[in-house]
């Protein structure tokens, strides 16, 4: 049980590559969080940098409260799941999970019993006497996870588990992941691409991008608050609209956007103070794909209206996207499958204005 | 209508390949359609091969084993207990196996140790490395023992030189039989530990580097690295590469040869030498077959149970 934590990491490999450009990141006691970016952010190099298997080029790490920058791997008391698992393709199930523990010269009834612990957790008890080879890729990823499991560390590290396994596997892992960390609480970092993942698993989730962290919070505030154009266009599937927009005053001290076409949506009143000193600036708007629905589905305030001619719809079963154009950008909107949504037809959609954002193309902040 | 045609031109070879079903098509024809028979034809060649250089001389090597010395009579395996009483073959029956396996051991270990620096060496420096360490292998060791001979020569040895300025007297090393023996498997060794170091640096260079990554995150230092993760994943390479060794260095010929001709007093002789004397220079080509076909039922057995191993292996791991 432990805290991590990182303080201006930095990491150039040889050539100058600079994978990790100086992060700075908490990691709470029991907490689970995912750094989650795109390929070659430097996702796995900082998960490496805190295993002990990459030397670190410039900053700290605590494991613990510990300063660990100069203690081998073996030393930091932590355990990792490979993205190929890396299981000993020479030993049995049995010996792949307690190596690390005879390593430690644990007596053989306590590996005995930690083992068959973990497997209990797992559900592989039938597996025990069997090489990697003769398992399936789910099997394996659960053997890696005993291997990490039974020795009891201050810190789970995962890098990328489950890109291995079939859709359908990673769903089941992914869930199993969670009921595990549920059961252990050991502090745990996971690195992954997959932004779905990344929601579904973590306490707080570190966007992290080109060698920095964009911003770390918990899902549904990295959701709901974007603090960059990054991780707006980052987090959900599908991904935010960002359309090109001007903020212009409206009649009444009230602001407009203007998006072309004619088209222009109202400000909400509780943001036109944050929104005041970006007036007649050039910005981007953003708006999710389910706020923008069809008309007739919501009756709340800050619903502004929104008549497009569509080009394609994509009926998804529970919910249908529609896509747009407005000036140019390609928008997606999700509406109800009854609403009647036809290709190459007008349709009145409203825009769910209490969830817009505003970004500064510049700087690539969110306002 | 186009596609039905195609479609029906390429399903029907396949409707009546395999069972030859179809009227008009002789029986020769479906013996021949029949996989194992092409294979077998296919293979042919080998087996012919094989039979001619492999199977008629072992067979004839082993009739000739059970003559008597004119070649008259069948002896049985006479030839055989004459060579176990005598004393001169009983020593040198130890002496190829301290030879072989001293020899086969100590190129084993020199093999590994260079292989494992190679391998720390990055890429760009390996290949020189590389290519300067296999030079002894690439010589014709008839040649390279020339080398050597000189080297040992009793009154120029360059090797005795360089050991008299550090102040150590000179070494007889062909001279006495221990120090001769010595010398031979120096000079095998020196030819063949290159062998091992490419063919372990291959099998190094084949584990994963996750697994060492792994290892050390479970708590391995870098001894236990390599007894619980390097030699059990070689463990396949060292077998092969090791009977593979111990067979030709027990077959060694000509180091012996030309290095001390089986001297001093026939004690670094070796089956190959000593058959080599028995059967051509002393005439007496039966027993000189005997001496030659020793070895084989033990390398028999030893290649049995390790070539067995490494399937077992194969198949559990790979
Ligand atoms: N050994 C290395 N030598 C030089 N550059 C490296 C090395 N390893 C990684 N890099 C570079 O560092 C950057 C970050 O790599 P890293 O493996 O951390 O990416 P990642 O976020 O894990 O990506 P992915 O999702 O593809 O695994 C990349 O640009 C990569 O090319
Ligand atoms: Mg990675």
């Amino acid at each position: 049980m432990a805290q991590v934590s990182l303080r201006k990491l930095v990491k150039e490999y040889e050539g100058g590559v600079q994978a990790v450009k100086g992060i700075d990141l908490d990691i709470e006691d029991e907490e689970f969080v995912v750094l989650v970016g795109p390929s070659g952010c430097g996702k796995s190099t900082t998960l490496r940098m805190i295993a002990g298997l990459e030397e670190i080029t410039s900053g700290e790490i605590a494991i613990g409260g510990d300063v660990v920058n100069d203690i081998p791997p073996r030393d930091r008391d932590i355990a990792m799941v490979f993205q190929n698992y890396a299981l000993y393709p020479h030993m049995s199930v049995y010996d792949n999970i307690s190596f690390g523990l005879k390593l430690r010269g644990f007596t053989r009834e306590e590996i005995k019993r930690r083992v068959d612990n973990a497997a209990r957790i797992l559900g592989i008890g039938e597996l025990l006497e069997r090489k990697p080879k003769a398992l399936s890729g789910g099997q394996r990823q659960r053997v890696a996870m005993g291997r990490a499991i039974v020795r009891d560390p201050k810190v789970f590290l995962f890098d990328e588990p489950l890109s291995n396994l079939d859709a359908k596997l990673r769903v089941q892992m992914r869930t199993e992941i969670k009921q595990v960390h549920q059961t252990v609480r050991t502090t745990t970092v996971y690195v992954t691409h997959d932004q779905v993942e990344a929601m579904t698993l973590a306490d707080r989730v570190v966007v992290m991008n080109h060698g920095v962290i964009e911003q770390v919070g918990p899902p549904n505030e990295l959701y709901r608050n974007p603090a960059t154009i990054f991780v707006a266009g980052f987090i959900g599937s599908p991904a935010m609209n960002m359309i090109p927009a001007r903020l212009e005053q409206a009649g009444g001290g009230g602001l407009m956007v203007q998006l072309g076409e004619g088209l222009s949506v109202p400000v909400p009143e509780e943001r036109t103070a944050r929104y005041a000193p970006h007036a007649n600036r050039d910005l981007l708007f953003g708006i999710r794909p389910e706020h923008l629905t069809e008309a007739t589905r919501i009756d709340k305030q800050n619903l502004a209206p929104l008549t497009v001619k569509l080009d394609v719809i994509e009926p998804m079963g529970m919910e249908t996207l529609v896509h747009f154009h407005i000036d140019g950008t390609s928008v997606c909107g999700r509406v109800d499958p009854a609403a009647g949504a036809e290709a190459g037809v007008r349709m009145a959609l409203a825009a769910h204005m209490e969830h817009m954002h505003l970004i500064d193309k510049g700087s690539g902040k969110v306002l | 209508m186009a596609p039905d045609g195609s479609a029906k031109a390429i399903t029907q070879p396949v409707a009546r390949g395999p069972r030859g079903r179809s009227p008009g098509v002789s029986s020769l024809e479906r013996l021949a359609r029949r996989r194992s028979s092409i294979a077998f034809l296919m293979t042919l060649p080998l087996i012919l091969v094989i039979a001619g250089l492999v199977a008629y001389p072992a067979a004839w090597a082993i009739y000739l084993s059970t003559l008597n010395r004119r070649m008259r009579a069948n002896i049985g395996f006479d030839n055989y207990l004459i060579l176990l009483e005598s004393e001169s073959f009983r020593m040198i029956i130890w002496q190829s196996c301290f030879f072989a396996i001293t020899a086969v051991l100590l190129k084993a270990l020199i093999g590994f140790w260079l292989a494992h620096m190679l391998h720390h060496i990055p890429t760009r420096g390996q290949r020189k490395w590389r290519g300067m360490l296999l030079i002894p292998w690439v010589i014709p060791p008839a040649l390279s023992t020339l080398g050597w001979w000189w080297m040992f020569d009793p009154s120029y040895s360059s090797i005795n030189w360089i050991i008299n300025v550090f102040g150590f007297p000179s070494v007889p090393w062909l001279g006495q039989p221990w120090w001769a023996r010595i010398s031979v498997i120096m000079v095998n060794v020196w030819y063949g530990a290159p062998f091992f170091m490419i063919m372990y640096l291959a099998a190094l260079k084949s584990v994963p580097e996750q697994l060492y990554e792994a290892a050390s995150i479970d708590g391995a230092t870098s001894w236990q690295r390599l007894r619980f993760i390097t030699l059990p994943m070689m463990q396949n390479i060292i077998s092969i590469t090791v009977l593979f060794s111990l067979i030709v260095t027990f077959a060694n010929y000509d180091i012996v040869r030309v290095l001390t001709n089986g001297g001093p007093r026939d004690t670094t002789h070796l089956f190959a030498t000593y058959a080599f004397q028995v059967g051509i220079l002393s005439g007496n080509l039966p027993r000189g077959a005997a001496v030659s076909l020793f070895m084989l039922p033990i390398l028999a057995v030893a290649a049995f149970f390790i070539l067995r191993g490494v399937t077992r292996r194969t198949k559990e791991i790979a």
